[in-house]
């Protein structure tokens, strides 16, 4: 055998990589053209690509954005290819209000839907002061004043209601939790149930906001109460419905296993009409429950089984050490879950949450079947079916594709970077 | 290696008489009587799938045992979730594999229990934390999370959690089992010392230098039982069931 000790004695200099190696070149190489495929099918995407930008983007260049009709648009198009967008300034405010909104209204949604922003905000931003949650807490009644009109009296005892019964509960809970849960629904619902038949009575002639019927509600403004209104109840419902599935109480556990799978085993459209129909015959029959209520109770129904799944995967996920040590530092069960469990839970459920919360929102617009004129509703109906616009589809139904994909896609750019600042596992 | 002083007072901890546990149709602790004074430092072993883990478990009801009675500090442990509640506030656990909880901070973990169970203000809560994070030696990772620390540094975060609750009785299951070995040195010091101020400690451990130097009882079980106890010093030198002999030719043999 040859000597094989080996000692450098000079460091060798530090040297640039070759020019290929550089730059968009490398890039290129790298990830375009790094075999015989890769460069065919780059090749292919590209002219796809070129193809489809030579078809669009003239046609939405040359679009005419003012005229009266589609017949209108046609003339000055004078048969060159080429969009009708006027159909979206025309209709505009159909296809964001409703048919039947009241024009004269519109700034009141239009509020709602800024303020919006502000409730979400500290709820969804949790660095921001806390109390900031306080506006959260009373947004909704402010939103359906603002939306709904009528008397302020309502959303102010519906509200009052609430806090009453929170402090009931709040009284009661250092002694026992079911005395003071049950007692504070119990004082909510008293509240609730005098006020309907006080309110009528003492309610003014002409309210501040004059009242708007649920039935003229429509438009895209429709899709997003159904969308916030369903995804922010059907959270803490799946919630509830996970942990009652988790649960060593048999008759809870089930009632939430018979619901969930129930549920899910039945199709959103079913029970959409069910909503439409069969739900109006459960409750007295001049009974003011609306067609909107009954669809949100519905909608949300049906995601909380969802996402009470999505969240007992999460729940399953956790370590069983997790659990003992929150029972072996005394934490009571409601601690442990709120503390421990939950936050870890919800975090690995994150983006089944959001996948179910995206789809639901898309699935608001199923309500166009039971003849509510949401975006599409109003697309496919009183849109397409007047005479001036018979006929033009892609831009309607390009337009509402963009709105919901604007949505969906803050909803899924919000749950990453929530899954970022969340990682505190550091695996 | 110097032995710890023993001050043992005749005040019971924990007693547990005749107690008897089935996993099913499982008999995993049988006829278990185990009496522990005030300052008592108890170290348990025995083969694998004996039941050590179990029996300690029992003491602060992460395990319901279905016959006999354990009373910890004067409390009994029935199915009464309130006295539950109180004994595991007593009684501190350490597991073998920590446990800690991985989306709080270290100090949070600390303050968690201190701040929700006690009602400690925060303020007081987080300077305890600190007073026992110094204890374990490790008041400059408070701010980081569990899973930014080695594993024995997150023993030590584990034992000062518990610590934080001020209890009287300290439970240990394989506190060591889970580390390097040069991490396993740094946890028992730590055990150590906590073992010189007095606490009372029952500890599943296979360190025998550190039953040698610490316990003033060390407890044999095999197959549920309790097969043998006595001083480190006689159980070592002299022990008197086969199963006993056998067991410490394995793990002392090699
Ligand atoms: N949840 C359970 N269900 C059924 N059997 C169990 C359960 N937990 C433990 N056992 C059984 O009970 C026996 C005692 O288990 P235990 O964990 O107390 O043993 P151990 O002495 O701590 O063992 P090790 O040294 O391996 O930790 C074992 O045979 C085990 O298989
Ligand atoms: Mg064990």
């Amino acid at each position: 055998m040859g000597d094989v000790s080996f000692v450098r004695t000079q460091t060798l200099p530090e040297m640039p990589p070759p020019v290929a190696e550089q730059g968009i070149v490398k890039w290129l190489r790298e990830n375009l053209f790094s075999s015989v495929a890769s460069a065919i099918l780059t090749i292919i995407a590209l002219w796809a690509v070129y193809k489809f930008t030579a078809f669009a983007l003239p046609w939405i260049a040359s679009g005419v954005w003012n005229t009266e009709s589609l017949a209108a648009c046609r003339n000055v198009l004078d048969g060159a290819r080429g969009a009708c967008f006027s159909v979206l300034t025309e209709r505009w405010n159909q296809l964001l209000f409703g048919i039947s909104y009241p024009a004269e209204h519109y700034w009141r949604p239009t509020v709602a839907f800024v303020l919006l922003f502000f409730a979400a905000a500290p709820v969804l931003f949790f660095d921001l002061p806390r109390k900031f949650l306080i506006f959260t807490g009373v947004y909704p009644f402010i939103a359906y004043w603002l939306i709904w009109g009528g008397t302020i009296l309502s959303p102010a005892i519906a509200l009052a209601g609430i806090i009453m019964g929170y402090f009931v509960y709040a009284k009661f809970i250092k002694s026992s939790f079911a005395v003071a849960f049950l007692g504070g629904m119990a004082v909510a619902f008293i509240i609730w149930i005098l006020s309907g038949y006080i309110v009528p009575a003492i309610a003014p002639e002409n309210p501040f906001f004059e009242a708007v019927p649920s039935r003229n509600m429509g438009g895209f403004m429709l899709n997003m109460i159904l969308g916030t209104v369903c995804v922010s109840l059907s959270l803490p419902l799946g919630i509830v419905l996970a942990l009652g599935r988790q649960s060593n109480m048999p008759v809870i556990k089930i009632i939430c296993v018979f619901f969930i799978e129930f549920i899910r085993g039945v199709p959103l459209i079913t029970l959409l009409f069910v909503a439409n129909v069969v739900l109006a015959y459960f409750f007295p029959p001049d009974s003011n429950i609306d067609l909107i209520l009954r669809v949100i109770i519905m909608i949300t129904l049906f995601s909380a089984a969802y996402i009470a799944e999505v969240i007992r995967g999460g729940l399953a996920a956790l370590p069983v050490g997790q659990y003992e040590a929150a029972d072996s530092l005394g934490l009571d069960y409601a601690q442990a879950m709120r503390l421990i469990i939950l936050p870890q839970a919800l975090k690995i459920s994150i983006p089944g949450i959001v996948n179910v919360s995206v789809g639901l929102f898309k699935d608001t617009t199923l309500v166009s079947v039971i003849s509510m004129f949401d975006l599409v509703g109003a697309i496919r109906g009183p849109i397409l079916a007047a005479t001036e616009w018979n006929g033009v589809y892609w831009e309607l139904f390009m337009f509402a594709s963009i709105l919901f994909f604007l949505v969906c896609y803050s909803i899924s750019q919000y749950s990453q970077w929530l899954e970022r600042r969340l990682a505190t596992d550091h695996r | 290696m110097a032995q710890v002083k023993m001050e043992v007072s005749d005040e019971v901890a924990i007693s547990i008489n005749n107690m008897n546990k089935w996993y099913g149709s499982f008999h995993v602790l049988r006829d278990i009587d185990l009496n522990v004074n005030r300052g008592e430092r108890i170290v348990i072993c025995g083969p694998s799938g004996s039941g050590k883990s179990t029996l300690i478990r029992c003491i602060n009801a992460l395990e319901e045992h279905q016959r006999g009675e354990i009373v910890v500090d004067g409390t009994l442990l029935s199915s009464d979730v309130k006295n539950i509640d109180k004994i595991r506030s007593e009684v501190g656990m350490v597991f073998q594999h920590f446990n800690l909880f991985p989306h709080l901070s270290i100090l949070e973990n600390c303050t968690l229990a201190p701040i929700w169970v006690r009602k400690t203000p925060k303020k007081d809560a987080d300077e305890t934390a600190m007073h026992f994070l110094e204890k374990v030696k490790i008041p400059e990772q408070a701010n980081k999370y569990p899973g930014q620390l080695s594993g024995g540094q997150q023993q030590r975060v584990a034992i000062a959690r518990s610590l934080c609750m001020r209890p009287r009785i300290m439970l240990f299951d394989e506190p060591t089992s889970a580390l390097d070995p040069e991490m396993i040195k740094e946890v028992l010091d730590t055990m150590i010392e906590l073992a010189e101020e007095g606490m009372t400690m029952l500890v599943v451990t296979h360190e025998m230098g550190f039953a040698r130097q610490v316990a003033n009882r060390v407890i044999f079980m095999d197959q549920g039982q309790i097969v043998e106890q006595n001083e480190p010093e006689s159980f070592f030198k002299n022990p008197q069931s086969d199963r006993t002999k056998l067991f410490l030719s394995q793990i002392l043999g090699h």
